[in-house]
């Protein structure tokens, strides 16, 4: 694990010493605070909750969650970088662990910059507390599924915009699992147990249940899962990129 | 003590190295030469535990770089071809992570740092990013990321490439002054620098080893006498 820490703070300062890091927070922010005051009504709705902010996660995290985790992986085969990293006495599960804690923290440290909306809504009236955090918790375990997917697409090239393409694609087919314009392809032929296992693996479907204020163990369990698979294939990757 | 037996290595169709076996012994620098493509770099990366080897086996100190890979990386300080590097790290930070990952502290750590920063010339860009430095300075930083544990082995791949004259005598300088009792393989297109730092060569050819002598050894198989003749004569 001292590994996995030594290799956390090296990525970590790595985002923080290019301008990656300050674009990425300035548009998360505007982004965010834009999708909730214009498309979510925040202020005509009437109601001091942060519904209007959250619902819109999913959809901004496909596109700026792989904009994290391209880099992830094809930049250091690209530059080199992973053969130097590779033949430090660290294991492969150390650095994969720790190049995503990195990202991990980095997307939380953007999540947790959005808390003036939170006071936004607590000065205009008297929003749910709980739910809010427990919607905040959800939307951070909601990008480590993201990233974790986006690390695994990473690993499979060394181009930064092929690795960006791929996360979205796998990041979009989460996220609309359970919708039922891609349940309705499967209700035709496949048998229920099927429809509702797809229906299971969805994004939304868990995000929602959390962001509603409901912390339930199968949701955690869920992101948890996905993660560790995930990351489970990329060192598998990697490893059968060594071997060929 | 570096062994490797049998060690192969194909892609697909392409066989990159076929069958090389050898030891290196403490005290021993070892030249490694051969064309471009010959499989030098990819023997190197099979015993830096980069590249998973088809075929064979290879042992530092004794530790299987397969089975034992992480008691065979701590035994040894490499330098990948090209130097790659972490080009938005200050060459302090940089150093720093590296000596972290090889476990130094308190005043070792300070003492192998002040040796190597002084040894390869890097006071003038301590707290410069890497990727705003010339080539000669970023192969010291390769090399100096590749000693700063006093590794018992270490394998080069390419130490004075990029280097001009003055840095490669520095480096040859280096590397005589530490080579007692450890073992260091190079690899290099440089074959006076064969005489000048190593104590036997190995030459690679189409992934076979072809010759495996003394420098002086080898300068014997040419009437003339000189490296250069021998190296074409076996390899072209």
């Amino acid at each position: 694990m001292h590994n996995v820490g030594i290799v956390l703070r090296r990525e970590l300062a790595s985002y923080f010493a290019t301008p990656v890091a300050y674009v990425f927070i300035v548009i998360f922010l505007m982004l965010t605070s834009a999708l909730t005051f214009f498309m979510g009504n925040l202020y005509e709705r009437g109601q001091a909750d942060l519904d209007p902010f959250f619902t819109f996660h999913p959809w901004l995290y496909l596109f700026l969650i792989p904009a994290i985790s391209m880099r992830l992986w094809a930049e250091e085969r690209k530059t080199g970088s992973i053969e130097l990293l590779m033949t430090q006495p660290i294991t492969l599960w150390d650095a994969v662990l720790g190049k995503f804690l990195a990202a991990w923290l980095f997307a939380g440290l953007a999540l947790a910059l959005t808390f003036p909306l939170w006071l936004t809504v607590a000065y205009l009236g008297d929003p749910d507390n709980g739910a809010i955090l427990a919607a905040y918790i959800g939307s951070f375990l909601m990008a480590g599924g993201f990233l974790a997917i986006g690390s695994c697409m990473s690993a499979l090239t060394r181009n930064q915009v092929i690795a960006f393409i791929l996360a979205v694609v796998a990041c979009f087919l989460f996220v609309l699992a359970g919708s039922s314009l891609v349940l309705a392809v499967f209700r035709s032929w496949a048998p229920q147990a099927l429809v509702n296992a797809i229906a299971s693996l969805s994004f939304l479907t868990h995000f929602e249940s959390i962001s509603k204020g409901v912390i339930d163990l199968r949701d955690i369990l869920y992101f948890a899962m996905l993660i560790a698979f995930f990351l489970i294939a990329t060192s598998l990757t990697l490893e059968v990129r060594k071997a060929k | 003590m570096i062994r490797t037996e049998h060690l192969s290595k194909r892609y697909n169709t392409l066989t990159a190295v076929e069958d090389v076996s050898f030891e290196v012994k403490p005290g021993e620098v070892l030249g490694f030469l051969g064309p471009n493509g010959a499989g030098k770099t990819t023997t190197m990366r099979m015993l830096a535990g980069f590249v998973t080897p088809t075929g064979g086996k290879a042992s530092i100190c004794g530790h299987d770089v397969e089975t034992d890979a992480l008691a065979a990386k701590q035994c040894l300080g490499y330098l990948p071809e090209g130097a790659p590097l972490y080009g938005e790290m200050t060459v302090r930070r940089f150093l720093e992570f590296i000596a972290d990952l090889r476990q130094l502290q308190g005043a070792r750590r300070k003492e192998r740092m002040d040796y190597v920063v002084e040894r390869l010339q890097l006071q003038s860009v301590l707290e410069q990013s890497i990727e705003t430095l010339s080539k000669g300075f970023r192969r010291r930083v390769g090399l100096a990321q590749a000693v700063i544990h006093d590794p018992p082995v270490m394998i080069l791949d390419e130490p004075t490439d990029g280097l001009d004259p003055n840095q490669k005598h520095e480096v040859r300088g280096l590397i005589n002054a530490i080579s007692r009792d450890k073992i260091i393989v190079i690899s290099t297109h440089i074959l006076e620098e064969v005489d000048a730092v190593c104590t036997r060569a190995i030459i690679i050819a189409k992934g076979r080893l072809v010759a495996d002598d003394t420098p002086q050894g080898l300068r014997a198989r040419a009437e003339s006498g000189r490296l250069e003749d021998v190296f074409r004569a076996i390899t072209v």
